[in-house]
């Protein structure tokens, strides 16, 4: 998919960047996103995937970061270490990881206040706002109660409908799975699927759970100590021995090596 | 018993001037977490500017206050832009030193002037006869003071409850990186938080100013005064600063009308407000509409 040579929505040009002027966390990372496309970025913590989405979104500054080196371009704009209310004018918009939803606002309040940067008028984004609970039949019920008392599946519904009503071109989910009960992160990943579809956005997923990412991405990047150590088509990936080693816990045999065998390897792999 | 509603009434007055005071204090530490020491300053500077506008100007006093809250609205703003936008990320504490300095700046240009020594008062512009009902009276300024104050509430608590951009400055309070995330712009936030206290500062030094008269350290002094309203409404509450100011403006007015002078007691009215205050926070550490931090387990 990275073959062609069509314009990709969201171009990473080997960003590398650094904390507090010391600590670099990315090196040198790069990653293409076509439009229309859902494309996965794996990797265990501390890989750089959440500094990667927060570089993207220009939201690396309250953290004291900085992009050194490469570029950022959005629908062929320049975003390298632009301001995140700038980044979301344009139509990238980051779910945060961990949901991060107002928790002494309404599920209402918080749905509407994503359309803050919206100029296209009332009637529109009240449209969308009715969208949000046919899509997320679930939320209509409680559109009063405060956030921070609905459950985790809820929040994560909230979150991406408040990220939604900013009528993203992208969207970028920084671990949709987490702390979620399988059943609802198979119900979120099924909504992402088909947000891609109906509403037409191009979506930029971060995860652990290797499995279900591949399952709904058509394009794949696994990343481990602050660069990309693979890629390549989700169906491809799936297959891939050592994807299925290292991150779903399967050996070739299909049995589950043991935790201990897994991290030696893994550390030879590095030196490599 | 027209001596009871007669205490009632002034509580209500007094009430209403606290609460006016009150909401600047709220309006910022709603959206930053700040406590702003150097309200009171603002409360004074929007009276001198009123004051000026009408007696220097000779604008007409209803149009001098409207100018004069706009033109607080945006020096509010730049005294954010100059001294505390640079500090957005550092500790709330710092935050709140540079404030104690602003008050300090603020004082000494305003004892450059003539208002830092010497007493004014404003143009009588009301009948001066009071109103009075049953026995009760009420004097225009004081009305038409509760009157602008209950305006003022109301906007405000719809611009918070029911507008895009109130509902982002509650956002940006409850979760800063969140806000930034979905595209709310923070300097934007606390500069417009400061504004608006900054408009609500000069209402309520015009009204106070109308009704006691133009003296600075009685106009600085309600920034202190109305710390124990809003610790008692709830540092956040809009509602609670209203309530809170209309019961300690009662509490206030029955000790001097009841207790004062009787059972050898003095000075009750500065005393009890504090004592109620302690005690209720005791039981209800959040102030009686504040926010509690939500907990999932």
């Amino acid at each position: 998919m990275n073959t062609n040579k069509t314009q990709h929505l969201l171009e990473v040009n080997n960003i590398e960047v650094v904390y507090n002027d010391i600590v670099q966390v990315l090196r040198g990372v790069s990653l293409n996103v076509p439009e229309g496309s859902i494309v996965a970025l794996l990797g265990t913590n501390g890989a750089g995937k959440t500094t990667t989405l927060r570089a993207i979104s220009g939201l690396l500054k309250p953290e004291n970061g900085f992009i050194r080196d490469g570029f950022i371009k959005f629908m062929g704009e320049d975003i390298t270490n632009v301001l995140g209310t700038q980044v979301v004018k344009l139509g990238a918009v980051m779910v945060p990881e961990g949901r991060r939803i107002f928790k002494h606002l309404t599920v209402d309040e918080n749905i509407r206040v994503g359309s803050i940067i919206r100029k296209d008028g009332h009637q529109k984004i009240r449209k969308d706002h009715e969208l949000m609970y046919r899509h997320f039949p679930r939320l209509s019920n409680i559109t009063h109660r405060l956030a921070g008392y609905c459950s985790g599946g809820e929040q994560q519904m909230i979150a991406i409908a408040r990220a939604l009503m900013a009528a993203p071109k992208m969207l970028m989910l920084d671990e949709p799975s987490l702390g979620l009960a399988p059943l609802l992160v198979k119900e979120i990943f099924e909504n992402i699927e088909l947000i891609n579809k109906q509403m037409n956005t191009t979506i930029l997923v971060v995860e652990q759970n290797a499995k279900i990412a591949l399952e709904i991405s058509q394009y794949a990047y696994i990343m481990e100590s602050g660069k990309i150590v693979l890629e390549g088509p989700s169906e491809e990936l799936k297959t891939n021995p050592d994807v299925k080693e290292f991150y779903m816990g399967v050996t070739q045999g299909g049995g589950r090596k043991s935790f201990k065998e897994i991290k030696s390897y893994k550390r030879r792999k590095r030196w490599m | 018993m027209s001596y009871f509603f007669q205490l009632v009434v002034s509580g209500i007055v007094v009430g209403s001037i606290y609460a006016l005071s009150a909401i600047g204090f709220v309006l910022i530490y709603k959206s930053s977490r700040v406590l702003n020491l150097a309200h009171g300053q603002i409360i004074a500077t929007g009276a001198f500017i009123t004051y000026s506008l009408t007696v220097t100007a000779h604008i007409p006093i209803y149009l001098s206050f409207l100018m004069s809250m706009i033109i607080t609205f945006f020096l509010a703003m730049s005294v954010e832009k100059i001294f505390l936008r640079r500090l957005i990320g550092e500790p709330i504490i710092s935050v709140i030193m540079v404030t104690i300095g602003l008050m300090s700046i603020i004082d000494g240009l305003i004892y450059l002037t003539p208002f830092g020594s010497e007493n004014f008062s404003f143009p009588p512009f009301l009948p001066q006869q009071p109103i009075v009902y049953a026995g009760i009276s009420i004097s225009y300024t004081q009305l038409v003071g509760v009157i602008i104050t209950f305006i003022l509430i109301g906007l405000f608590s719809w611009f918070f409850k029911k507008s895009t951009v109130g509902i982002s400055m509650r956002a940006v309070s409850d979760d800063q990186l969140a806000s930034m995330s979905i595209g709310v712009s923070v300097p934007r936030v606390f500069g417009l938080a400061w504004a608006t206290a900054g408009l609500s500062a000069a209402a309520a030094g015009s009204v106070i100013g109308n009704i006691t008269g133009l003296n600075f350290s009685t106009l600085h002094a309600f920034g202190i005064i109305v710390f124990p309203v809003v610790i008692l409404g709830g540092l956040d509450s809009l509602l609670g600063a209203v309530v809170a100011g209309i019961i300690m403006g009662l509490i206030q007015q029955f000790a001097s009308g009841y207790l004062d002078g009787n059972f050898g007691l003095y000075g009750t009215a500065q005393v009890l407000p504090y004592i109620l205050l302690l005690v209720l926070l005791l039981f209800k550490p959040h102030g009686l509409f504040g926010t509690h931090e939500i907990e999932r387990v």
